[in-house]
């Protein structure tokens, strides 16, 4: 199977040639793969080398003579290094965008802590008016960046190389889907977590949510499933920082007496390079570890 | 085309009316320095070099300038009423809640601003952008201009969108420095030297001679981007 960057890049290079309007812009990451398209497309594949914040400003320049830019690197150095001008290149500017970041929490573990991104969706979300995807599969990544291309607004696509197994259909605009129904409680699993949070609760009484656009936060949905189960207790499993969309949940549930556990990658820094596998087992994030925690949460 | 014959739209304005301008938003004769620097090199841009009226704002095929340094933008505000971008009446209001003209411009609150800034070291990378994406959409003929200080040179930003404009021959881009030697280490060196040795053509000239800052500006630069240097006095 390619991974969800392989797919970007194939599906990105083909919308090229559909869409006048659209460009990518690269900063070194990437480029081999962009390569036959920036051939193709010489004037809307642009890489301005190892320069993050050209990047982010340059896109956004683009954007503004009525471009539809893509911009795209590993999350740290799309959304960490050049954070200003996320928020003012694009916010601030009023103009629409596409970030497509790789790279994820921990998908290098062995190039360590400078290559991690486990805080770029709660950076992304102190701001307003994006659209936050975590595809948990190729085929969904692929959908979710065409309709990003289609649309005019402000996108974060955020690809890792976890996925799940096989595919849902996903949509922007669709909400969470219920994936399993039960009265215990309510799992909400983002992502790339999904196979890890169906494993962990087999046999459980709970239902289970699969989220791909966490932002906007599907409340109505998340109301529906908590509010037809015995007690409105969540537990939402991100693939970043814990507690990202614990707010959200909450704000959510405002009408309910309820419960939120938010499950995610730890706030500390492991010092610890190795595997991806290694890394959800050490953030508690692989089944047996999701299990004990949602179990001990859940009421009996 | 001729415009000899055919009666002004608007009435004209004289390069003195913008001090008056400039006084209805300090609210008296005194003016921060930092308005004054950029003063005669925004007229003259807006007189004589970009092409862009009230009427164009929104046209494809219109000049860009795009503030960079939003610190002190009365001469800004003055330029842009000079030209009837917007009424002289918003003047008054200068940094009031209800008024679009704050201490750093927005751009969805002021006509005629292209970029909103206050923060340092990105208009010119989005003048990098808006050039490229003018070129990805065909349109090789308008250019864009972006004003920054000399301290402002100082933001990492400036570096990385001048090393990548040289070499990409962004020759539509072109960037205005305000020298009034207000960065904290200075340049030694000099900074036209930072955007010629990245393939820049480069000229400095003395921000104050009206007919010295034409000349500069319209400098033939084929296949390069153009950067001029404007001097004016120190700033303390």
């Amino acid at each position: 199977m390619d991974t969800m960057r392989d797919r970007f890049i194939s599906t990105a290079s083909r919308l090229l040639h559909e869409e006048p309007r659209l460009a990518v812009v690269l900063a070194d990451i990437s480029a081999d793969g962009f390569e036959p398209a920036r051939r193709a497309h010489p004037d809307r594949v642009i890489n301005v080398g190892i320069r993050e914040q050209l990047l982010v400003g340059a896109g956004a320049g683009m954007a503004l003579t009525g471009i539809r830019p893509i911009v795209h690197t590993f999350a740290s150095f799309l959304v960490e290094r050049p954070f200003e001008q996320v928020k003012l290149d694009f916010g601030h500017q009023g103009v629409g965008g596409i970030l497509v970041s790789a790279g994820g929490s921990y998908d290098w573990p062995a190039g360590g802590f400078t290559h991690m991104a486990p805080g770029d969706v709660a950076l992304m979300d102190t701001l307003d008016g994006w659209t936050v995807h975590v595809p948990g599969h190729p085929d969904e990544a692929e959908t979710l960046l065409r309709e990003s291309v289609a649309g005019d607004d402000r996108v974060y696509v955020r690809l890792s190389l976890q996925a799940n197994r096989e595919a849902l259909p996903v949509s922007g605009t669709a909400g969470f889907t219920v994936v399993r129904e039960g009265r215990r409680g309510t799992v909400i699993a983002v992502g790339p977590m999904l196979d890890n949070v169906l494993a962990a609760t087999e046999g459980l009484d709970v239902t289970v949510l699969y989220a791909t656009t966490v932002r906007p936060f599907d409340a109505a949905g998340v109301r529906r499933a908590a509010g037809a189960a015995a007690n409105a207790d969540v537990v939402i499993v991100e693939p970043y920082l814990a507690g990202t969309s614990a707010a959200a949940a909450g704000e959510a549930l405002i009408d309910l007496p309820h419960r939120v556990l938010g499950l995610g990658v730890g706030r500390a820094e492991l010092r610890r390079y190795g595997q991806l596998e290694e890394h959800l087992t050490a953030h508690g994030l692989d089944p047996r570890g999701l299990r004990e925690r949602i179990t001990g949460f859940l009421r009996p | 085309m001729t415009n000899t014959t055919a009666a002004p739209v608007r009435e004209l304005r004289e390069f003195h009316d913008l001090d008056r301008l400039i006084a209805l938003m300090t609210g008296a004769e005194k003016h921060a320095p930092a308005a004054h620097s950029t003063l005669d090199a925004l007229w003259v841009l807006y007189d004589k070099v970009l092409r862009v009226t009230p009427d164009t704002v929104d046209d494809p095929g219109r000049d860009r300038f795009l503030l960079s340094k939003g610190h002190g933008p009365m001469a800004y505000y003055a330029v842009l009423a000079a030209h009837g971008f917007f009424g002289e009446e918003l003047l008054p209001g200068f940094g009031a809640y209800d008024s679009p003209l704050g201490h750093h411009p927005d751009r969805l609150l002021v006509p005629g601003a292209e970029i909103g800034s206050g923060s340092l070291g990105h208009g010119l990378p989005l003048a990098v952008g808006t050039v490229l994406g003018l070129r990805a959409q065909g349109l090789t003929d308008p250019r864009v201009w972006v004003l920054i200080g000399d301290a402002e040179l100082d933001e990492g930003s400036n570096h990385e969108a001048i090393a990548h404009a040289g070499p990409a021959g962004l020759e539509q881009l072109h960037t205005l420095v305000i020298d009034n030697a207000s960065a904290t280490h200075g340049w030694p060196g000099g900074i036209a030297s930072r955007f010629a040795s990245a393939g820049w053509a480069a000229v400095t000239v003395d921000g104050r001679d009206h007919e010295a800052l034409y000349a500069a500006f319209t400098t033939p630069h084929p296949g390069k981007p153009l950067a001029v240097v404007a001097h004016v006095e120190p700033k303390s």
